[in-house]
């Protein structure tokens, strides 16, 4: 290997096992039983036991709104008697939601430990329960509450401007007016993305939606609609990320980690990033490339975030998969990004129509296609390069995946 | 906007030493950024320390109060108690010095009259319990 593969660490790290627990819309089950159903069909997944994990890896780690963390580290250190820690990491103020794997891949490669446990869980879902979104809102939903907004939602929730919707909304607006981009191109996102949920057991939508359905759907703020949104959902996520001297002990043939980036070359901020058209996903991706012989032209298939539609557009832009201001276009019709197309997108049906498991799930779909474990929805030809891109606003991280090597 | 308008509900930001300016600027009806006294930086949301050339010497200035829309969003979806949908979000941008931009209402139209590039101009919507001065945009009216 060359003096600059030597430099790319991550190579030294695998995706060994994936593990989800059940997913549903509102499961009113206790948060922490999901993380561990996770996180134990992980192991196994990987042919380990519990006492062959010596890392722990998690985002956001105990800390977020209502229903943001279903178990921090603390939680699944204890919950499962791991005994042979060597090293652990958790917290919210990461790369996207995938920087807990990045993390992990780092701590493998540096020899801090062999085989790492990662997850992700929410309950946002049965967080809202009946009080609805309101519920989980900064105050409470109260007029009387004495909470002061601090940090980025000083500026923001003065302004009745809660939701990322809003903030991502704004950007779609700017692209919209730069680029020409419509709201028939943006729908192929929400439309391709419930095409793929009803092959997916575990997805939250699948009943059909067409792209006049889209259109017609209730406005949430311009442009975007409700079928821009993604679900909020129950439901944990887990990985096990081994170093590749471990690769003989393992039982499924590993995923090499080929790749990751974590860039973020502007201001860290929703509103004050300098390109209103575009998020770091966009420095990320540049990145990403920079670490590897691979091209775009060789990934078959591509798991990107869709916590809001518009977010998809900016890592399709920003992975280089078509040209800055370009994604309209690219996507329209549809027929791309389908599950038989060029670049089949969110094969799982995306956070958009499978539940919002907050950046996890889209490893956990580029995993198990790589697998060829995707049942109805595997993509044909036996692929073996993908993508997942995770995070929306001021974080982006992603793992360009292989099984060659 | 006048005293006797009624006021929305809104949450009220976190008021401190850093950002008293902003906030309470609206009293004496002045849009406010913190601003260099070495090379004449704006900054905005405000730190302790210049970010371009790490001068510590950070004063108060009053801008134009003139704006121009960068990008908006109506919403029509009512999150929380608050501004009655739809009502208009926008990022605006500010002649004073390029990327010198916040986020923001529109008001006093129409929301879905607001365009990308439209001229604007400061307004304050008090909150005189609170001592806090929420600087608004409306579109600049032709006199």
């Amino acid at each position: 290997m060359s003096e600059a593969t030597d430099l790319i660490g991550e190579r030294r790290a695998v995706i060994s096992g994936a593990g989800q627990s059940d997913i549903g819309r509102r499961l009113f089950r206790d948060p922490l039983e999901l993380t561990l159903d996770a996180c134990l069909a992980a192991i196994d997944d990987a042919g380990l036991t519990t006492a062959d994990i010596d890392g722990l890896s998690t985002y956001p780690g105990a800390s977020g709104p209502a229903g943001f963390s279903g178990g921090g580290i603390t939680d699944v250190h204890d919950g499962l008697r791991f005994e042979n820690i060597q090293w652990f990491c958790g917290g919210l103020e990461y790369p996207g939601q995938l920087g807990a794997v990045v993390n992990a891949c780092l701590a493998v490669s540096a020899g801090l430990c062999k085989h790492v446990l990662v997850w992700r869980s929410v309950f946002e879902g049965s967080a809202q329960g009946k009080g609805g979104r309101a519920a989980v809102m900064p105050g409470g939903g109260s007029t009387t509450t004495s909470f002061k907004a601090t940090g980025f939602m000083e500026w923001v929730l003065p302004y009745s401007a809660p939701s990322a919707a809003i903030w991502i909304a704004m950007l779609a607006q700017r692209h919209f007016h730069e680029y020409g981009t419509t709201r028939e191109q943006l729908g192929q996102i929400a439309v391709n993305a419930r095409k793929n949920a009803a092959l997916n057991p575990k997805a939250i939508y699948t009943d059909p939606m067409s792209l006049d359905d889209y259109l017609a759907a209730r406005m949430i703020t311009t442009p975007l609609c409700l079928y821009d949104c993604d679900v909020p959902c129950d439901g944990g996520t887990a990985f096990v990320v081994s170093r590749i001297d471990t690769v003989p002990d393992l039982r499924k043939p590993p995923i090499n980690v080929e790749a990751v980036a974590t860039a973020l070359h502007g201001r860290p901020s929703w509103d004050q990033y300098h390109d209103l058209t575009s998020m770091p996903a966009q420095d990320a991706g540049k990145e990403l490339w920079k670490r590897t012989d691979l091209k775009p032209t060789d990934v078959q298939l591509a798991e990107m975030y869709d916590g809001f539609s518009f977010i998809t557009i900016a890592w399709l832009e920003g992975m280089g998969f078509c040209g800055k201001g370009e994604a309209g276009p690219y996507i329209e019709g549809g027929a791309r990004i389908a599950l038989d197309g060029e670049l089949p997108l969110n094969t799982n049906g995306g956070q958009l129509s499978s539940g919002r498991l907050h950046g996890f799930g889209f490893l956990h779909e580029a995993s198990v296609q790589l697998w060829g474990e995707a049942g109805d929805r595997q993509v044909a030809g036996d692929p073996e390069v993908g993508v997942a891109c995770a995070g929306g606003g001021p974080m982006a991280g992603t793992l360009l995946l292989t099984r060659r090597r | 906007m006048s005293d006797t308008a009624e006021v929305p509900f809104r949450i009220m930001p976190a008021v401190s030493d850093r950002n008293r300016h902003y906030w309470q600027g609206g009293r004496e009806g002045k849009l406010q950024f913190q601003r260099c006294n070495q090379c004449k930086y704006y900054l905005h949301p405000p730190g302790v320390i210049c970010p371009k050339c790490r001068s510590k010497d950070i004063g108060i200035e009053a801008v134009s109060g003139r704006a121009e829309v960068l990008t908006f969003s109506v919403n029509v979806q009512p999150w929380m108690p608050g501004l009655e949908p739809p009502f208009v979000l926008a990022i605006v941008g500010l002649p004073e010095q390029d990327g010198l931009r916040l986020t923001t209402n529109i008001v006093n139209c129409d929301p879905y009259s607001v365009t990308i590039g439209m001229p604007v101009q400061v307004l304050f919507e008090p909150h005189v319990d609170e001592e806090v001065w929420i600087p608004l945009f409306e579109p600049v009216r032709e006199r």
